[in-house]
């Protein structure tokens, strides 16, 4: 796997020639000035050589299986676009699901590959270095091969052809994009906790497991073939952020409270983007993969669980808001979906209300919630539909200060109660959804009065294209946000039933298997 | 369920994204180079200032003093996107590997000339550390810069130094001992040969224009240093003791001249830009080039005595030449 050196070294000892020892201590600059974001956050390193490098790859092995993957992988994504893969799908409601991915996720692919590049600059340690490095070379390939893959996808169908620019602006996108921006703007050890630790370590089965099994079972060989030839880099950056969790804590138990409070914060603000993935489990996916509930038991109880009972040892206890998110899992998906369902004006995607097929799944999966709670509120909305009156709500929901999702979560114990918290700092009133949310405001108050939330946005009428005026009598706000978010009303929106990507599948399709 | 599809023509309703769309004039279908680098960073509504540097956006242009109309002109001439960064380097790795191999084969390191040896491993061992200190230049400027255009190309240059300082090692392995390795870290911490390079690598540790650091590392250093080791010292090197040498450091011979193109495209991009930013850019090359060519001669004249003012002359007129023809250099 490495280079072949002088055969009587060892595999550790070449590879502290090939990195560590290219390190050396300035002299003719203030270390502190060559490494100017290291300390400020109060964590203490006494030793960066106790940092042991799981990987110990050298750069011509980089290369070398790096190259193989990237020719493996361009070799499917062209078959499956000259073979018209995409009509081979389950259903192209499914394609929903990419546009969620390619407009929330990609970018986020793009920051960690930043991220990593500032925290890698950032840290005096030749291991952690050289590890971060690769991570940020790997996170720009996560990113390019998506948006290559999804390529053949725009091409085709709509919503994907401005994901760029709906990022930074779109609704809902200020979820996945607080949270990364979040991330790189704090220091470089509450990054490697937040992304490294918490998104890569422990969540990132709960993100990657739907997605690419969603693809799979869905007859998606573009979008798995990224998946899986991702999985590879994923274990390697899995194990960074377990090793570097593991590395700060030994280095000082001063460390300690200041990583669980980063451990609280980063599960919290990871699970609720994840958010978007329980929808698209049960809604989304028309051949379904498991429930979030499932997913969530597998992924978060039994594997997580025994994550934290390993890091126990070093006083570490499961995240403060693990309890709730486990009582959450009954709620998470219907709750989202329907939210989805109100806005589907206003996003770039299609939504649907469940067909009864879908919800005696649903049904199967959620016993105890599924038809106490948000069976009758879907038939109602499919009979409005059937009768012509599908049900857009043109309203703009308050948003949570913290995690910027509309405020539709219940009360931990009571699903029939909207959950509302309330901050004050320096005589303004916040509005957060949850007590994750609250306590990760109150914690750092002077860094999410910062957040760009968008409905405050469009009240502030920053949100409308230069012609835009709001003076004018016909002035139409939701039309105009629309414009501003450059989404076409009736083709890039609305119910899937009558989409110009239902008509266009359907027509595609018979021509392809047709007589 | 097997589904046997029949080939059908289907006219694609668009051929590729808009804001790919926008830059080309028009739908027309588009390289994976451009689809995979145009506005990929994100450039609007960042949610909260750094921590670490309240003064500036997440990314933000005016963490240089280069202004740029659109960051996006400085598209790399390689075309590297991962997928073809990683190849090219894999071809290049490839030949360098068969070289270790033949040398190894041939017992060519066990027969080189011991004088030779001597000045390849004083020479060669140390700049292991000039180009660690690359990768974290590189590093840097891909986190602080701005525009995928520009900072994509700036992390595969980090790395591939990282990989340089890596062969390095190896020529040590090859040609001497670990002890080698030792005492070449050992001269560059304390003899004073090395310092006033180790200098100048230490002091663009710290500077906070990214652009500077640009022109700083790859430009100056990298131009000045590469003709010095790959071709200066290298042919010396060879006409007294053969073509070993060039073998153990072919990669870093072939690569110098593949980031070339990309190293001069961007300052003849920035410098054709504006008056304002070709007046910066003269002021940092004129400022890092005579620091350059202070740092390296001791070092020239450790490889090369006698010969080495004259070998630092033509080093410092192909910087000038590549310079010219990107419109930069006294007037």
């Amino acid at each position: 796997m490495d280079m072949k050196v002088n055969k009587k070294l060892g595999l550790k000892e070449r590879y502290n020639l090939m990195t560590r020892d290219l390190a050396w201590t300035p002299t003719y600059q203030a270390v502190q000035d060559v490494y100017p974001y290291v300390e400020y956050e109060g964590i203490k390193i006494h030793d960066w050589d106790k940092f042991e490098d799981p990987f110990r790859m050298t750069m011509d092995a980089y290369w070398k299986y790096q190259a193989e993957k990237e020719k493996k992988l361009y070799a499917i994504i062209d078959a499956f676009n000259q073979n018209n893969g995409h009509l081979g799908l389950t259903d192209a409601r499914y394609i929903n699901s990419l546009k969620l991915f390619l407009t929330g996720v990609s970018p986020l692919e793009y920051m960690a590959h930043r991220g990593f590049a500032h925290v890698g600059r950032a840290f005096p340690g030749a291991g952690p270095r050289v590890a971060c490095l690769m991570q940020s070379l790997d996170e720009i390939r996560h990113s390019q091969t998506q948006i290559h893959s999804l390529s053949n996808y725009n091409k085709f169908y709509n919503g994907f052809q401005n994901w760029r620019h709906q990022h930074d602006r779109v609704w809902y996108l200020s979820v996945p994009k607080s949270f990364f921006d979040d991330a790189i703007t704090a220091g470089p050890f509450e990054y490697m906790i937040a992304i490294g630790f918490a998104f890569e370590y422990v969540l990132t089965n709960l993100l990657f497991v739907p997605f690419i099994s969603g693809a799979a079972y869905n007859g998606d060989m573009g979008a798995m073939a990224f998946g899986f030839s991702a999985q590879s880099d994923e274990s390697r950056h899995m194990t960074l952020g377990l090793e570097i969790i593991k590395f700060i804590l030994e280095q000082d138990p001063d460390n300690l409270p200041i990583v669980q409070a980063w451990i609280d914060k980063w599960f919290w603000r990871g699970y609720r983007v994840l958010t978007l993935v329980a929808m698209m489990m049960d809604y989304m996916l028309p051949k379904k993969v498991m429930s979030w509930k499932e997913a969530w038991e597998i992924y978060a109880e039994q594997n997580g669980g025994a994550l934290f009972n390993d890091l126990a040892r070093y006083g570490i206890k499961v995240p403060a808001g693990w309890t709730q998110a486990c009582k959450d899992k009954e709620h998470l998906s219907h709750q989202a979906w329907a939210v989805f369902y109100n806005y589907g004006a206003a996003a770039p995607f299609h939504t649907w209300a469940p067909s009864e097929k879908d919800m005696e799944w649903l049904s199967a999966k959620y016993p105890d919630t599924f038809d106490k709670y948000y069976r009758p509120r879907y038939e109602h909305w499919g009979k409005e539909a059937a009768e012509g009156r599908r049900f857009y709500n043109t309203t703009l929901p308050m948003l949570c200060q913290t995690c910027q999702i509309p405020m539709f979560f219940t009360e931990p114990d009571d699903p029939t109660k909207i959950a509302y918290r309330e901050s004050t700092y320096h005589g303004m009133k916040y509005h957060t959804c949850s007590d994750g949310c609250k306590a990760i405001f109150d914690n750092e108050p002077e860094k999410y009065i910062q957040s760009w939330l968008p409905v405050h946005q469009i009240y502030q009428g920053n949100c409308f294209t230069p012609e835009a005026n709001p003076g004018a009598p016909d002035f139409n706000p939701l039309m105009e946000v629309l414009k501003w978010y450059r989404m076409e009303f009736g083709r890039d929106n609305l119910d899937y039933e009558g989409s110009p990507d239902q008509k266009n599948f359907n027509a595609w399709k018979q021509a392809a298997t047709g007589n | 369920m097997q589904i046997d599809l029949r080939t059908v023509s289907i006219t694609p309703l668009r051929q590729t994204y808009d804001h790919i769309a926008a830059r080309l004039g028009g739908d027309k279908a588009a390289s994976r180079y451009i689809e995979a680098t145009m506005d990929v960073q994100a450039n609007a509504n960042f949610h909260y200032r750094p921590t670490w540097d309240p003064e500036h956006e997440i990314f933000d242009p005016s963490r240089t003093k280069i202004v740029m109309k659109d960051w996006y002109a400085f598209k790399d001439p390689r075309q590297f996107y991962y997928g073809t960064y990683t190849q090219a380097r894999a071809r290049l790795q490839e030949t360098a590997e068969s070289d270790f191999e033949f040398i190894e084969t041939r017992g060519l390191a066990e027969g080189y000339d011991d004088a030779a040896r001597r000045t390849a491993l004083d020479f060669y061992v140390p700049l292991r550390h000039v180009a660690w200190g690359a990768n974290m230049n590189g590093a840097s400027m891909c986190a602080y810069g701005y525009g995928t255009a520009i900072t994509q190309p700036c992390l595969y240059q980090g790395m591939d130094q990282l990989g340089i300082a890596q062969y390095l090692t190896r020529l040590g392995l090859a040609l001497g001992q670990q002890g080698d390795l030792e005492a070449g870290k050992q001269a560059w911490l304390e003899a004073s040969a090395w310092q006033p390079l180790r200098r100048y690598v230490e002091d663009t540790f710290v500077l906070k224009d990214w652009f500077e650091l640009y022109v700083a590392q790859n430009v100056v250093l990298d131009g000045l240093l590469f003709a010095l080791a790959y071709g200066e010292v290298d042919r010396a090197l060879a006409a007294k003791a053969g073509p070993t040498v060039s073998m153990l450091t072919r990669f870093q011979a072939e690569w110098f001249v593949d980031s070339s193109k990309w190293v001069d495209s961007v300052m003849k991009i920035a410098a054709a830009e504006s008056a304002d930013n070709k007046a910066l850019l003269n002021g940092w090359v004129a400022h890092w080039r005579a620091r350059g060519i202070e740092a390296l001669a001791p070092i020239a004249s450790l490889a090369l005595g006698d010969g080495a003012d004259a070998a630092m002359a033509r080093v410092a007129a192909l910087l000038d030449a590549r310079l010219a023809k990107a419109g930069l250099g006294a007037a």
